[in-house]
């Protein structure tokens, strides 16, 4: 007896059905789960895909149609949310090639720059997402403002975008120093003057900002860690509450 | 007892006055002849109604005799004569009442007006991946072929001319030519992140409709063209000494 000869697709169907059927695999995925063997374009699943995942902490199963119109929105908001999430990634990668010590930083960078793979490309995507975030936040506000989206219900999560902002500059205005480079110094070194002319606190607040009389070692720490660990630590926050509110305010503002 | 809307008290009372009007003048016309008209002298029916439904009835009547004549064929329009409603007629014949009117309402009670809505699986998520991923390739490309900037190495001693802060920054610099440090870096930019904050609080106006909001759109408009303008002529039009210089003849005195 012969046995018939499986082609290549059966044996890949094949393989999919068995994996697909497979314990693991349905621990993994939940019902309803595009993944999941069987899965079929119906209303019912199409809920499921949000309430059966981690995605129904961000989105709930249905929308108003008007929010999905790219014209509204423009999606700045969410990608705002991206190049957060981007700059985590990079910043990361950047994170093990560095050392914040006047002695070591630009060193580390050049070195990064040169002799890391894609250390370069990672750095260049670091900071140029940086400048484009400070920019769709900034025309975030723009359009929410241009809505009317702050009138009630949602004025509490307008002011959590305002602190948003000021995060977002925080973030930008701390990772600019790092490199330290000509740049980097000098950019601070206006900054902090400006910060140094707080009324009554005037001195105190550039002490804490600089770690000390003049920009050094101590300052390249203090803003490190304010820039990969503090500041998004605090953002992440007031990002779930900036979720969460959306929602619990009714979803997105609109239509005019 | 029910309130009748006003729109249909007075449709009725116009129909009841142009009734009066119709049965007084045949009256007035016809005095002998007004053997139809004196019965209908104190009915709200029109005339012309009446002598209808009586017709009707004579009619009945007439095909009633007629089946009683015609015994075996006529079965089926005797049935259907039979089955002719029953004239049932109210105090003065009239053949219908109204009962009574009652809003839509006081008996449905619509709790929210039904919006108009869309899965969020496929419609929105699908516009969130696109973005994102336009995004991504968008910073991914442009940091293959421009590079972030890497200056010397950081030189306490030795201040380039000019020192700029970074772009977002680069509107409060301009603002320190023009007023004291305190009042530029300090008072003005804490008191803009003040307003913002507060904007909802001060804006009562519940309109989200651009049409209805000129002032504060306008208001906006102006303090964001404002703060474009100074960051733009910070970032390109001053140069050594934060003097002002054309880009076009001097080059360019800005890092990103």
């Amino acid at each position: 007896m012969e046995r018939p000869k499986k082609s290549p697709a059966d044996r890949v169907s094949e393989l999919v059905d068995k994996t697909q059927g497979s314990q693991a695999w349905n621990s993994i995925f939940r019902p309803g789960s595009v993944f999941r063997k069987g899965y079929t374009d119906s209303p019912r699943n199409r809920s499921y895909v949000i309430m059966n995942s981690v995605l129904y902490h961000l989105h709930p199963v249905k929308v108003k149609r008007h929010a999905v119109k790219v014209s509204y929105t423009l999606c700045l908001g969410g990608l705002s949310f991206f190049l957060f999430i981007l700059l985590t990634v990079t910043g990361i990668f950047l994170m093990f090639f560095y050392r914040p010590t006047a002695a070591q930083a630009w060193n580390d960078i050049y070195t990064l720059q040169t002799s890391v793979t894609f250390g370069l490309l990672m750095r260049n995507m670091h900071r140029w997402a940086a400048h484009l975030m400070v920019l769709s936040v900034f025309l975030h506000m723009a359009r929410v403002f241009y809505h009317g989206a702050y009138k009630p219900p949602r004025e509490f999560n307008w002011v959590i975008g305002v602190i948003l902002l000021t995060l977002t500059l925080l973030l930008s205005f701390t990772g600019y120093l790092l490199p330290w480079d000509q740049l980097a110094l000098w950019a601070v070194t206006v900054g902090t003057n400006m910060m140094g002319y707080t009324p009554v606190f005037g001195n105190q607040v550039r002490f804490v900002l600089l770690g000390g009389k003049e920009i050094g070692t101590d300052t390249l720490l203090r803003w490190y860690v304010l820039h990969v660990l503090f500041v998004p630590f605090v953002t992440v926050i007031f990002l779930a509450i900036h979720f969460w509110r959306v929602r619990k305010d009714g979803g997105i503002s609109g239509p005019l | 007892m029910t309130e009748i809307p006003e729109h249909l008290r007075k449709r009725a009372e116009a129909a009841r006055e142009k009734a009066a009007q119709q049965s007084a003048a045949p009256a007035e016309e016809a005095a002998p002849a007004a053997e139809a008209a004196a019965p209908a002298g104190d009915s709200r029916i029109p005339a012309h109604l009446l002598e209808r439904s009586k017709s009707a009835k004579s009619k009945g009547a007439a095909t009633e005799t007629a089946v009683a004549t015609s015994a075996g064929g006529g079965v089926a329009t005797a049935v259907a004569t039979a089955a002719a409603p029953p004239t049932a007629t109210g105090p003065g014949g009239h053949t219908q009442r109204l009962l009574t009117v009652v809003k839509a309402g006081s008996i449905q009670d619509v709790k929210s007006v039904p919006v108009d809505k869309v899965h969020t699986w496929p419609h929105l998520l699908a516009v969130e991946f696109v973005a994102s991923l336009l995004m991504f390739a968008f910073v991914m490309i442009f940091s293959i072929f421009m590079n972030a900037p890497l200056l010397a190495l950081a030189n306490i001693n030795q201040t380039p001319n000019p020192s700029k802060a970074p772009w977002y920054f680069l509107g409060l610099q301009e603002l320190l030519t023009m007023f004291h440090p305190m009042v530029a870096g300090v008072t003005i930019p804490g008191m803009g992140i003040f307003l913002l904050i507060l904007a909802p609080y001060i804006d009562r106006n519940p309109s989200n409709k651009p049409e209805d909001r000129k002032f504060a759109i306008s208001l906006f408009t102006v303090q964001m063209m404002f703060w474009a303008v100074l960051v733009v002529i910070g970032s390109f039009f001053r140069g050594p000494g934060f003097n002002f210089v054309a880009p076009w003849t001097a080059g360019l005195f800005f890092e990103l």
